[in-house]
């Protein structure tokens, strides 16, 4: 069984100045993911593919994530000057940031020929706005043409070396990007009889206005 | 015919068929004629359609209802049985399918889906409804509906087959030449068709809440 550890000693000892990460899993299902940089994708997933001891050959799934932009809390340590003669005291203070959003496009290769896997690599992308490619997989498995043409069109990542990237479930004049966490659904909100969760939030903005002073809609 | 008091009632036709003796209108001739060769466009969508399929095999056989000849051009056809979801994207094809079906034409909404999106009403790429586009006549619940459901629809379309006059107020579309027969198709727009719904064929129903008075 290989882990990933194994595979990613493999790839940077075949090619020294890719990055190669480990993204770890903390389900008890362990399956931790292998995080490759855009610019060495094709050629390390050529390697995982060909290299005999690996015969990576077969790609069943291409997925995507949408990373949103996330308010990270630091807790930075200050040391101020304490009581003169007495020693330093030690502050703690909250710093936010924002972490930049990204939308991430996920592999899972399977190995026929060695019956192994499966092996999860992960690409991520600039940004979720201008920066959005990440190199096609399919030249490597061509099982990935669809399943790219799909994540293309859910999440707008664009695949740089895709034979034939359209939209493959929307038409071609749909503009959004509906598996993207902000995207808007058309305002077309039906009656239901018994609505709850998201459909009850949306009946509710559909509710005649009240009319008399007491009535609310607020059920 | 005096159109208030027939010169024959019902009953009275019944029992001279029982005595052997036919009677008939040209109008029950013509309508009982159509009501039993209404043929189907050979078009699904969905898990319905698969169906749809069993309905026209032996063991159901919906040739029993003069129904068997599902025809692959819509110019051929009676009947549109929207059997399955109807997607956003799919919904100007399948009013394009119905406009080119020469009258007169019914249209059956199989399942859930067909009748008002089912599962999938509050997503944001399937249609709440062929009726939003299409005239239907018959609605037949389920997810799917089994296949008996749908000969029972199909007998509930001949029974509407029947009914239907040749003249006046209550004649069918395709007699009376006032009416348009064509369904406006959906343009696939940016974020969603355009309109969303033909508003000569379906409004949104008025919502009253009966304890908000």
């Amino acid at each position: 069984m290989d882990t990933v550890e194994h595979v990613r000693e493999r790839l940077l000892a075949r090619f020294p100045g890719a990055e190669v990460t480990v993204v770890p899993n903390g389900s008890p299902a362990g399956q931790h993911s292998l995080l490759i940089s855009a610019a060495h994708a094709l050629e390390i997933a050529r390697y995982l593919r060909d290299e005999p001891g690996l015969a990576y050959d077969q790609c069943s799934n291409v997925t995507g994530i949408d990373w949103r932009d996330r308010e990270v809390i630091d807790i930075v340590k200050d040391s101020q000057p304490g009581a003169p003669g007495g020693p330093p005291v030690v502050v703690e203070r909250k710093v936010k940031r924002i972490e930049p959003g990204y939308l991430e496009v996920v592999y899972h290769l399977y190995s026929l020929a060695r019956r192994e896997g499966p092996v999860v690599l992960r690409l991520r992308t600039g940004n979720r706005s201008t920066a959005v490619s990440v190199p096609s997989l399919t030249p490597v498995w061509r099982s990935c043409e669809f399943q790219e043409r799909e994540v293309f069109d859910l999440f707008g990542v664009v695949f740089t070396g895709h034979p034939d990237l359209r939209r493959i479930l929307m038409w071609d004049g749909y503009q959004d990007h509906p598996m993207r966490k902000d995207y808007v659904e058309p305002d077309d909100y039906e009656w239901e009889p018994t609505p709850h969760g998201d459909v009850l939030t949306k009946a509710k903005r559909h509710y005649p206005a009240p009319t008399a002073p007491g009535m609310t809609n607020d059920e | 015919m005096n159109e208030t008091q027939p010169a024959l009632t019902s009953q009275e036709r019944d029992e001279l068929r029982r005595q052997g003796v036919l009677l008939t209108s040209l109008e029950e001739l013509y309508n009982w004629g159509r009501s039993h060769s209404v043929w189907p466009l050979n078009f699904g969508l969905a898990c319905c359609a698969i169906e749809m399929i069993a309905a026209s095999m032996a063991k159901f056989d919906i040739a029993r209802f003069g129904s068997e000849v599902f025809r692959p051009s819509p110019r051929q056809a009676d009947l549109l049985i929207v059997s399955g979801t109807v997607t956003k994207k799919m919904a100007p094809h399948v009013v394009r399918l119905w406009n080119q079906m020469p009258e007169p034409k019914y249209c059956i909404a199989m399942g859930a889906c067909a009748i008002s999106g089912g599962p999938f009403k509050q997503g944001y790429n399937v249609l709440k409804g062929i009726d939003r586009f299409i005239p239907v006549d018959i609605y037949i619940p389920g997810c799917p509906p089994r296949p008996e459901a749908l000969l029972h629809g199909l007998v509930q379309l001949q029974e509407k087959i029947r009914g239907q006059a040749l003249t006046g107020p209550e004649a069918p579309r395709h007699l009376r030449s006032d009416d348009a027969c064509d369904c406006p198709v959906p343009e696939l727009g940016a974020h969603d068709i355009e309109p969303s719904h033909a508003p000569g064929v379906w409004s949104s129903p008025s919502l009253v809440r009966p304890d908000k008075g």
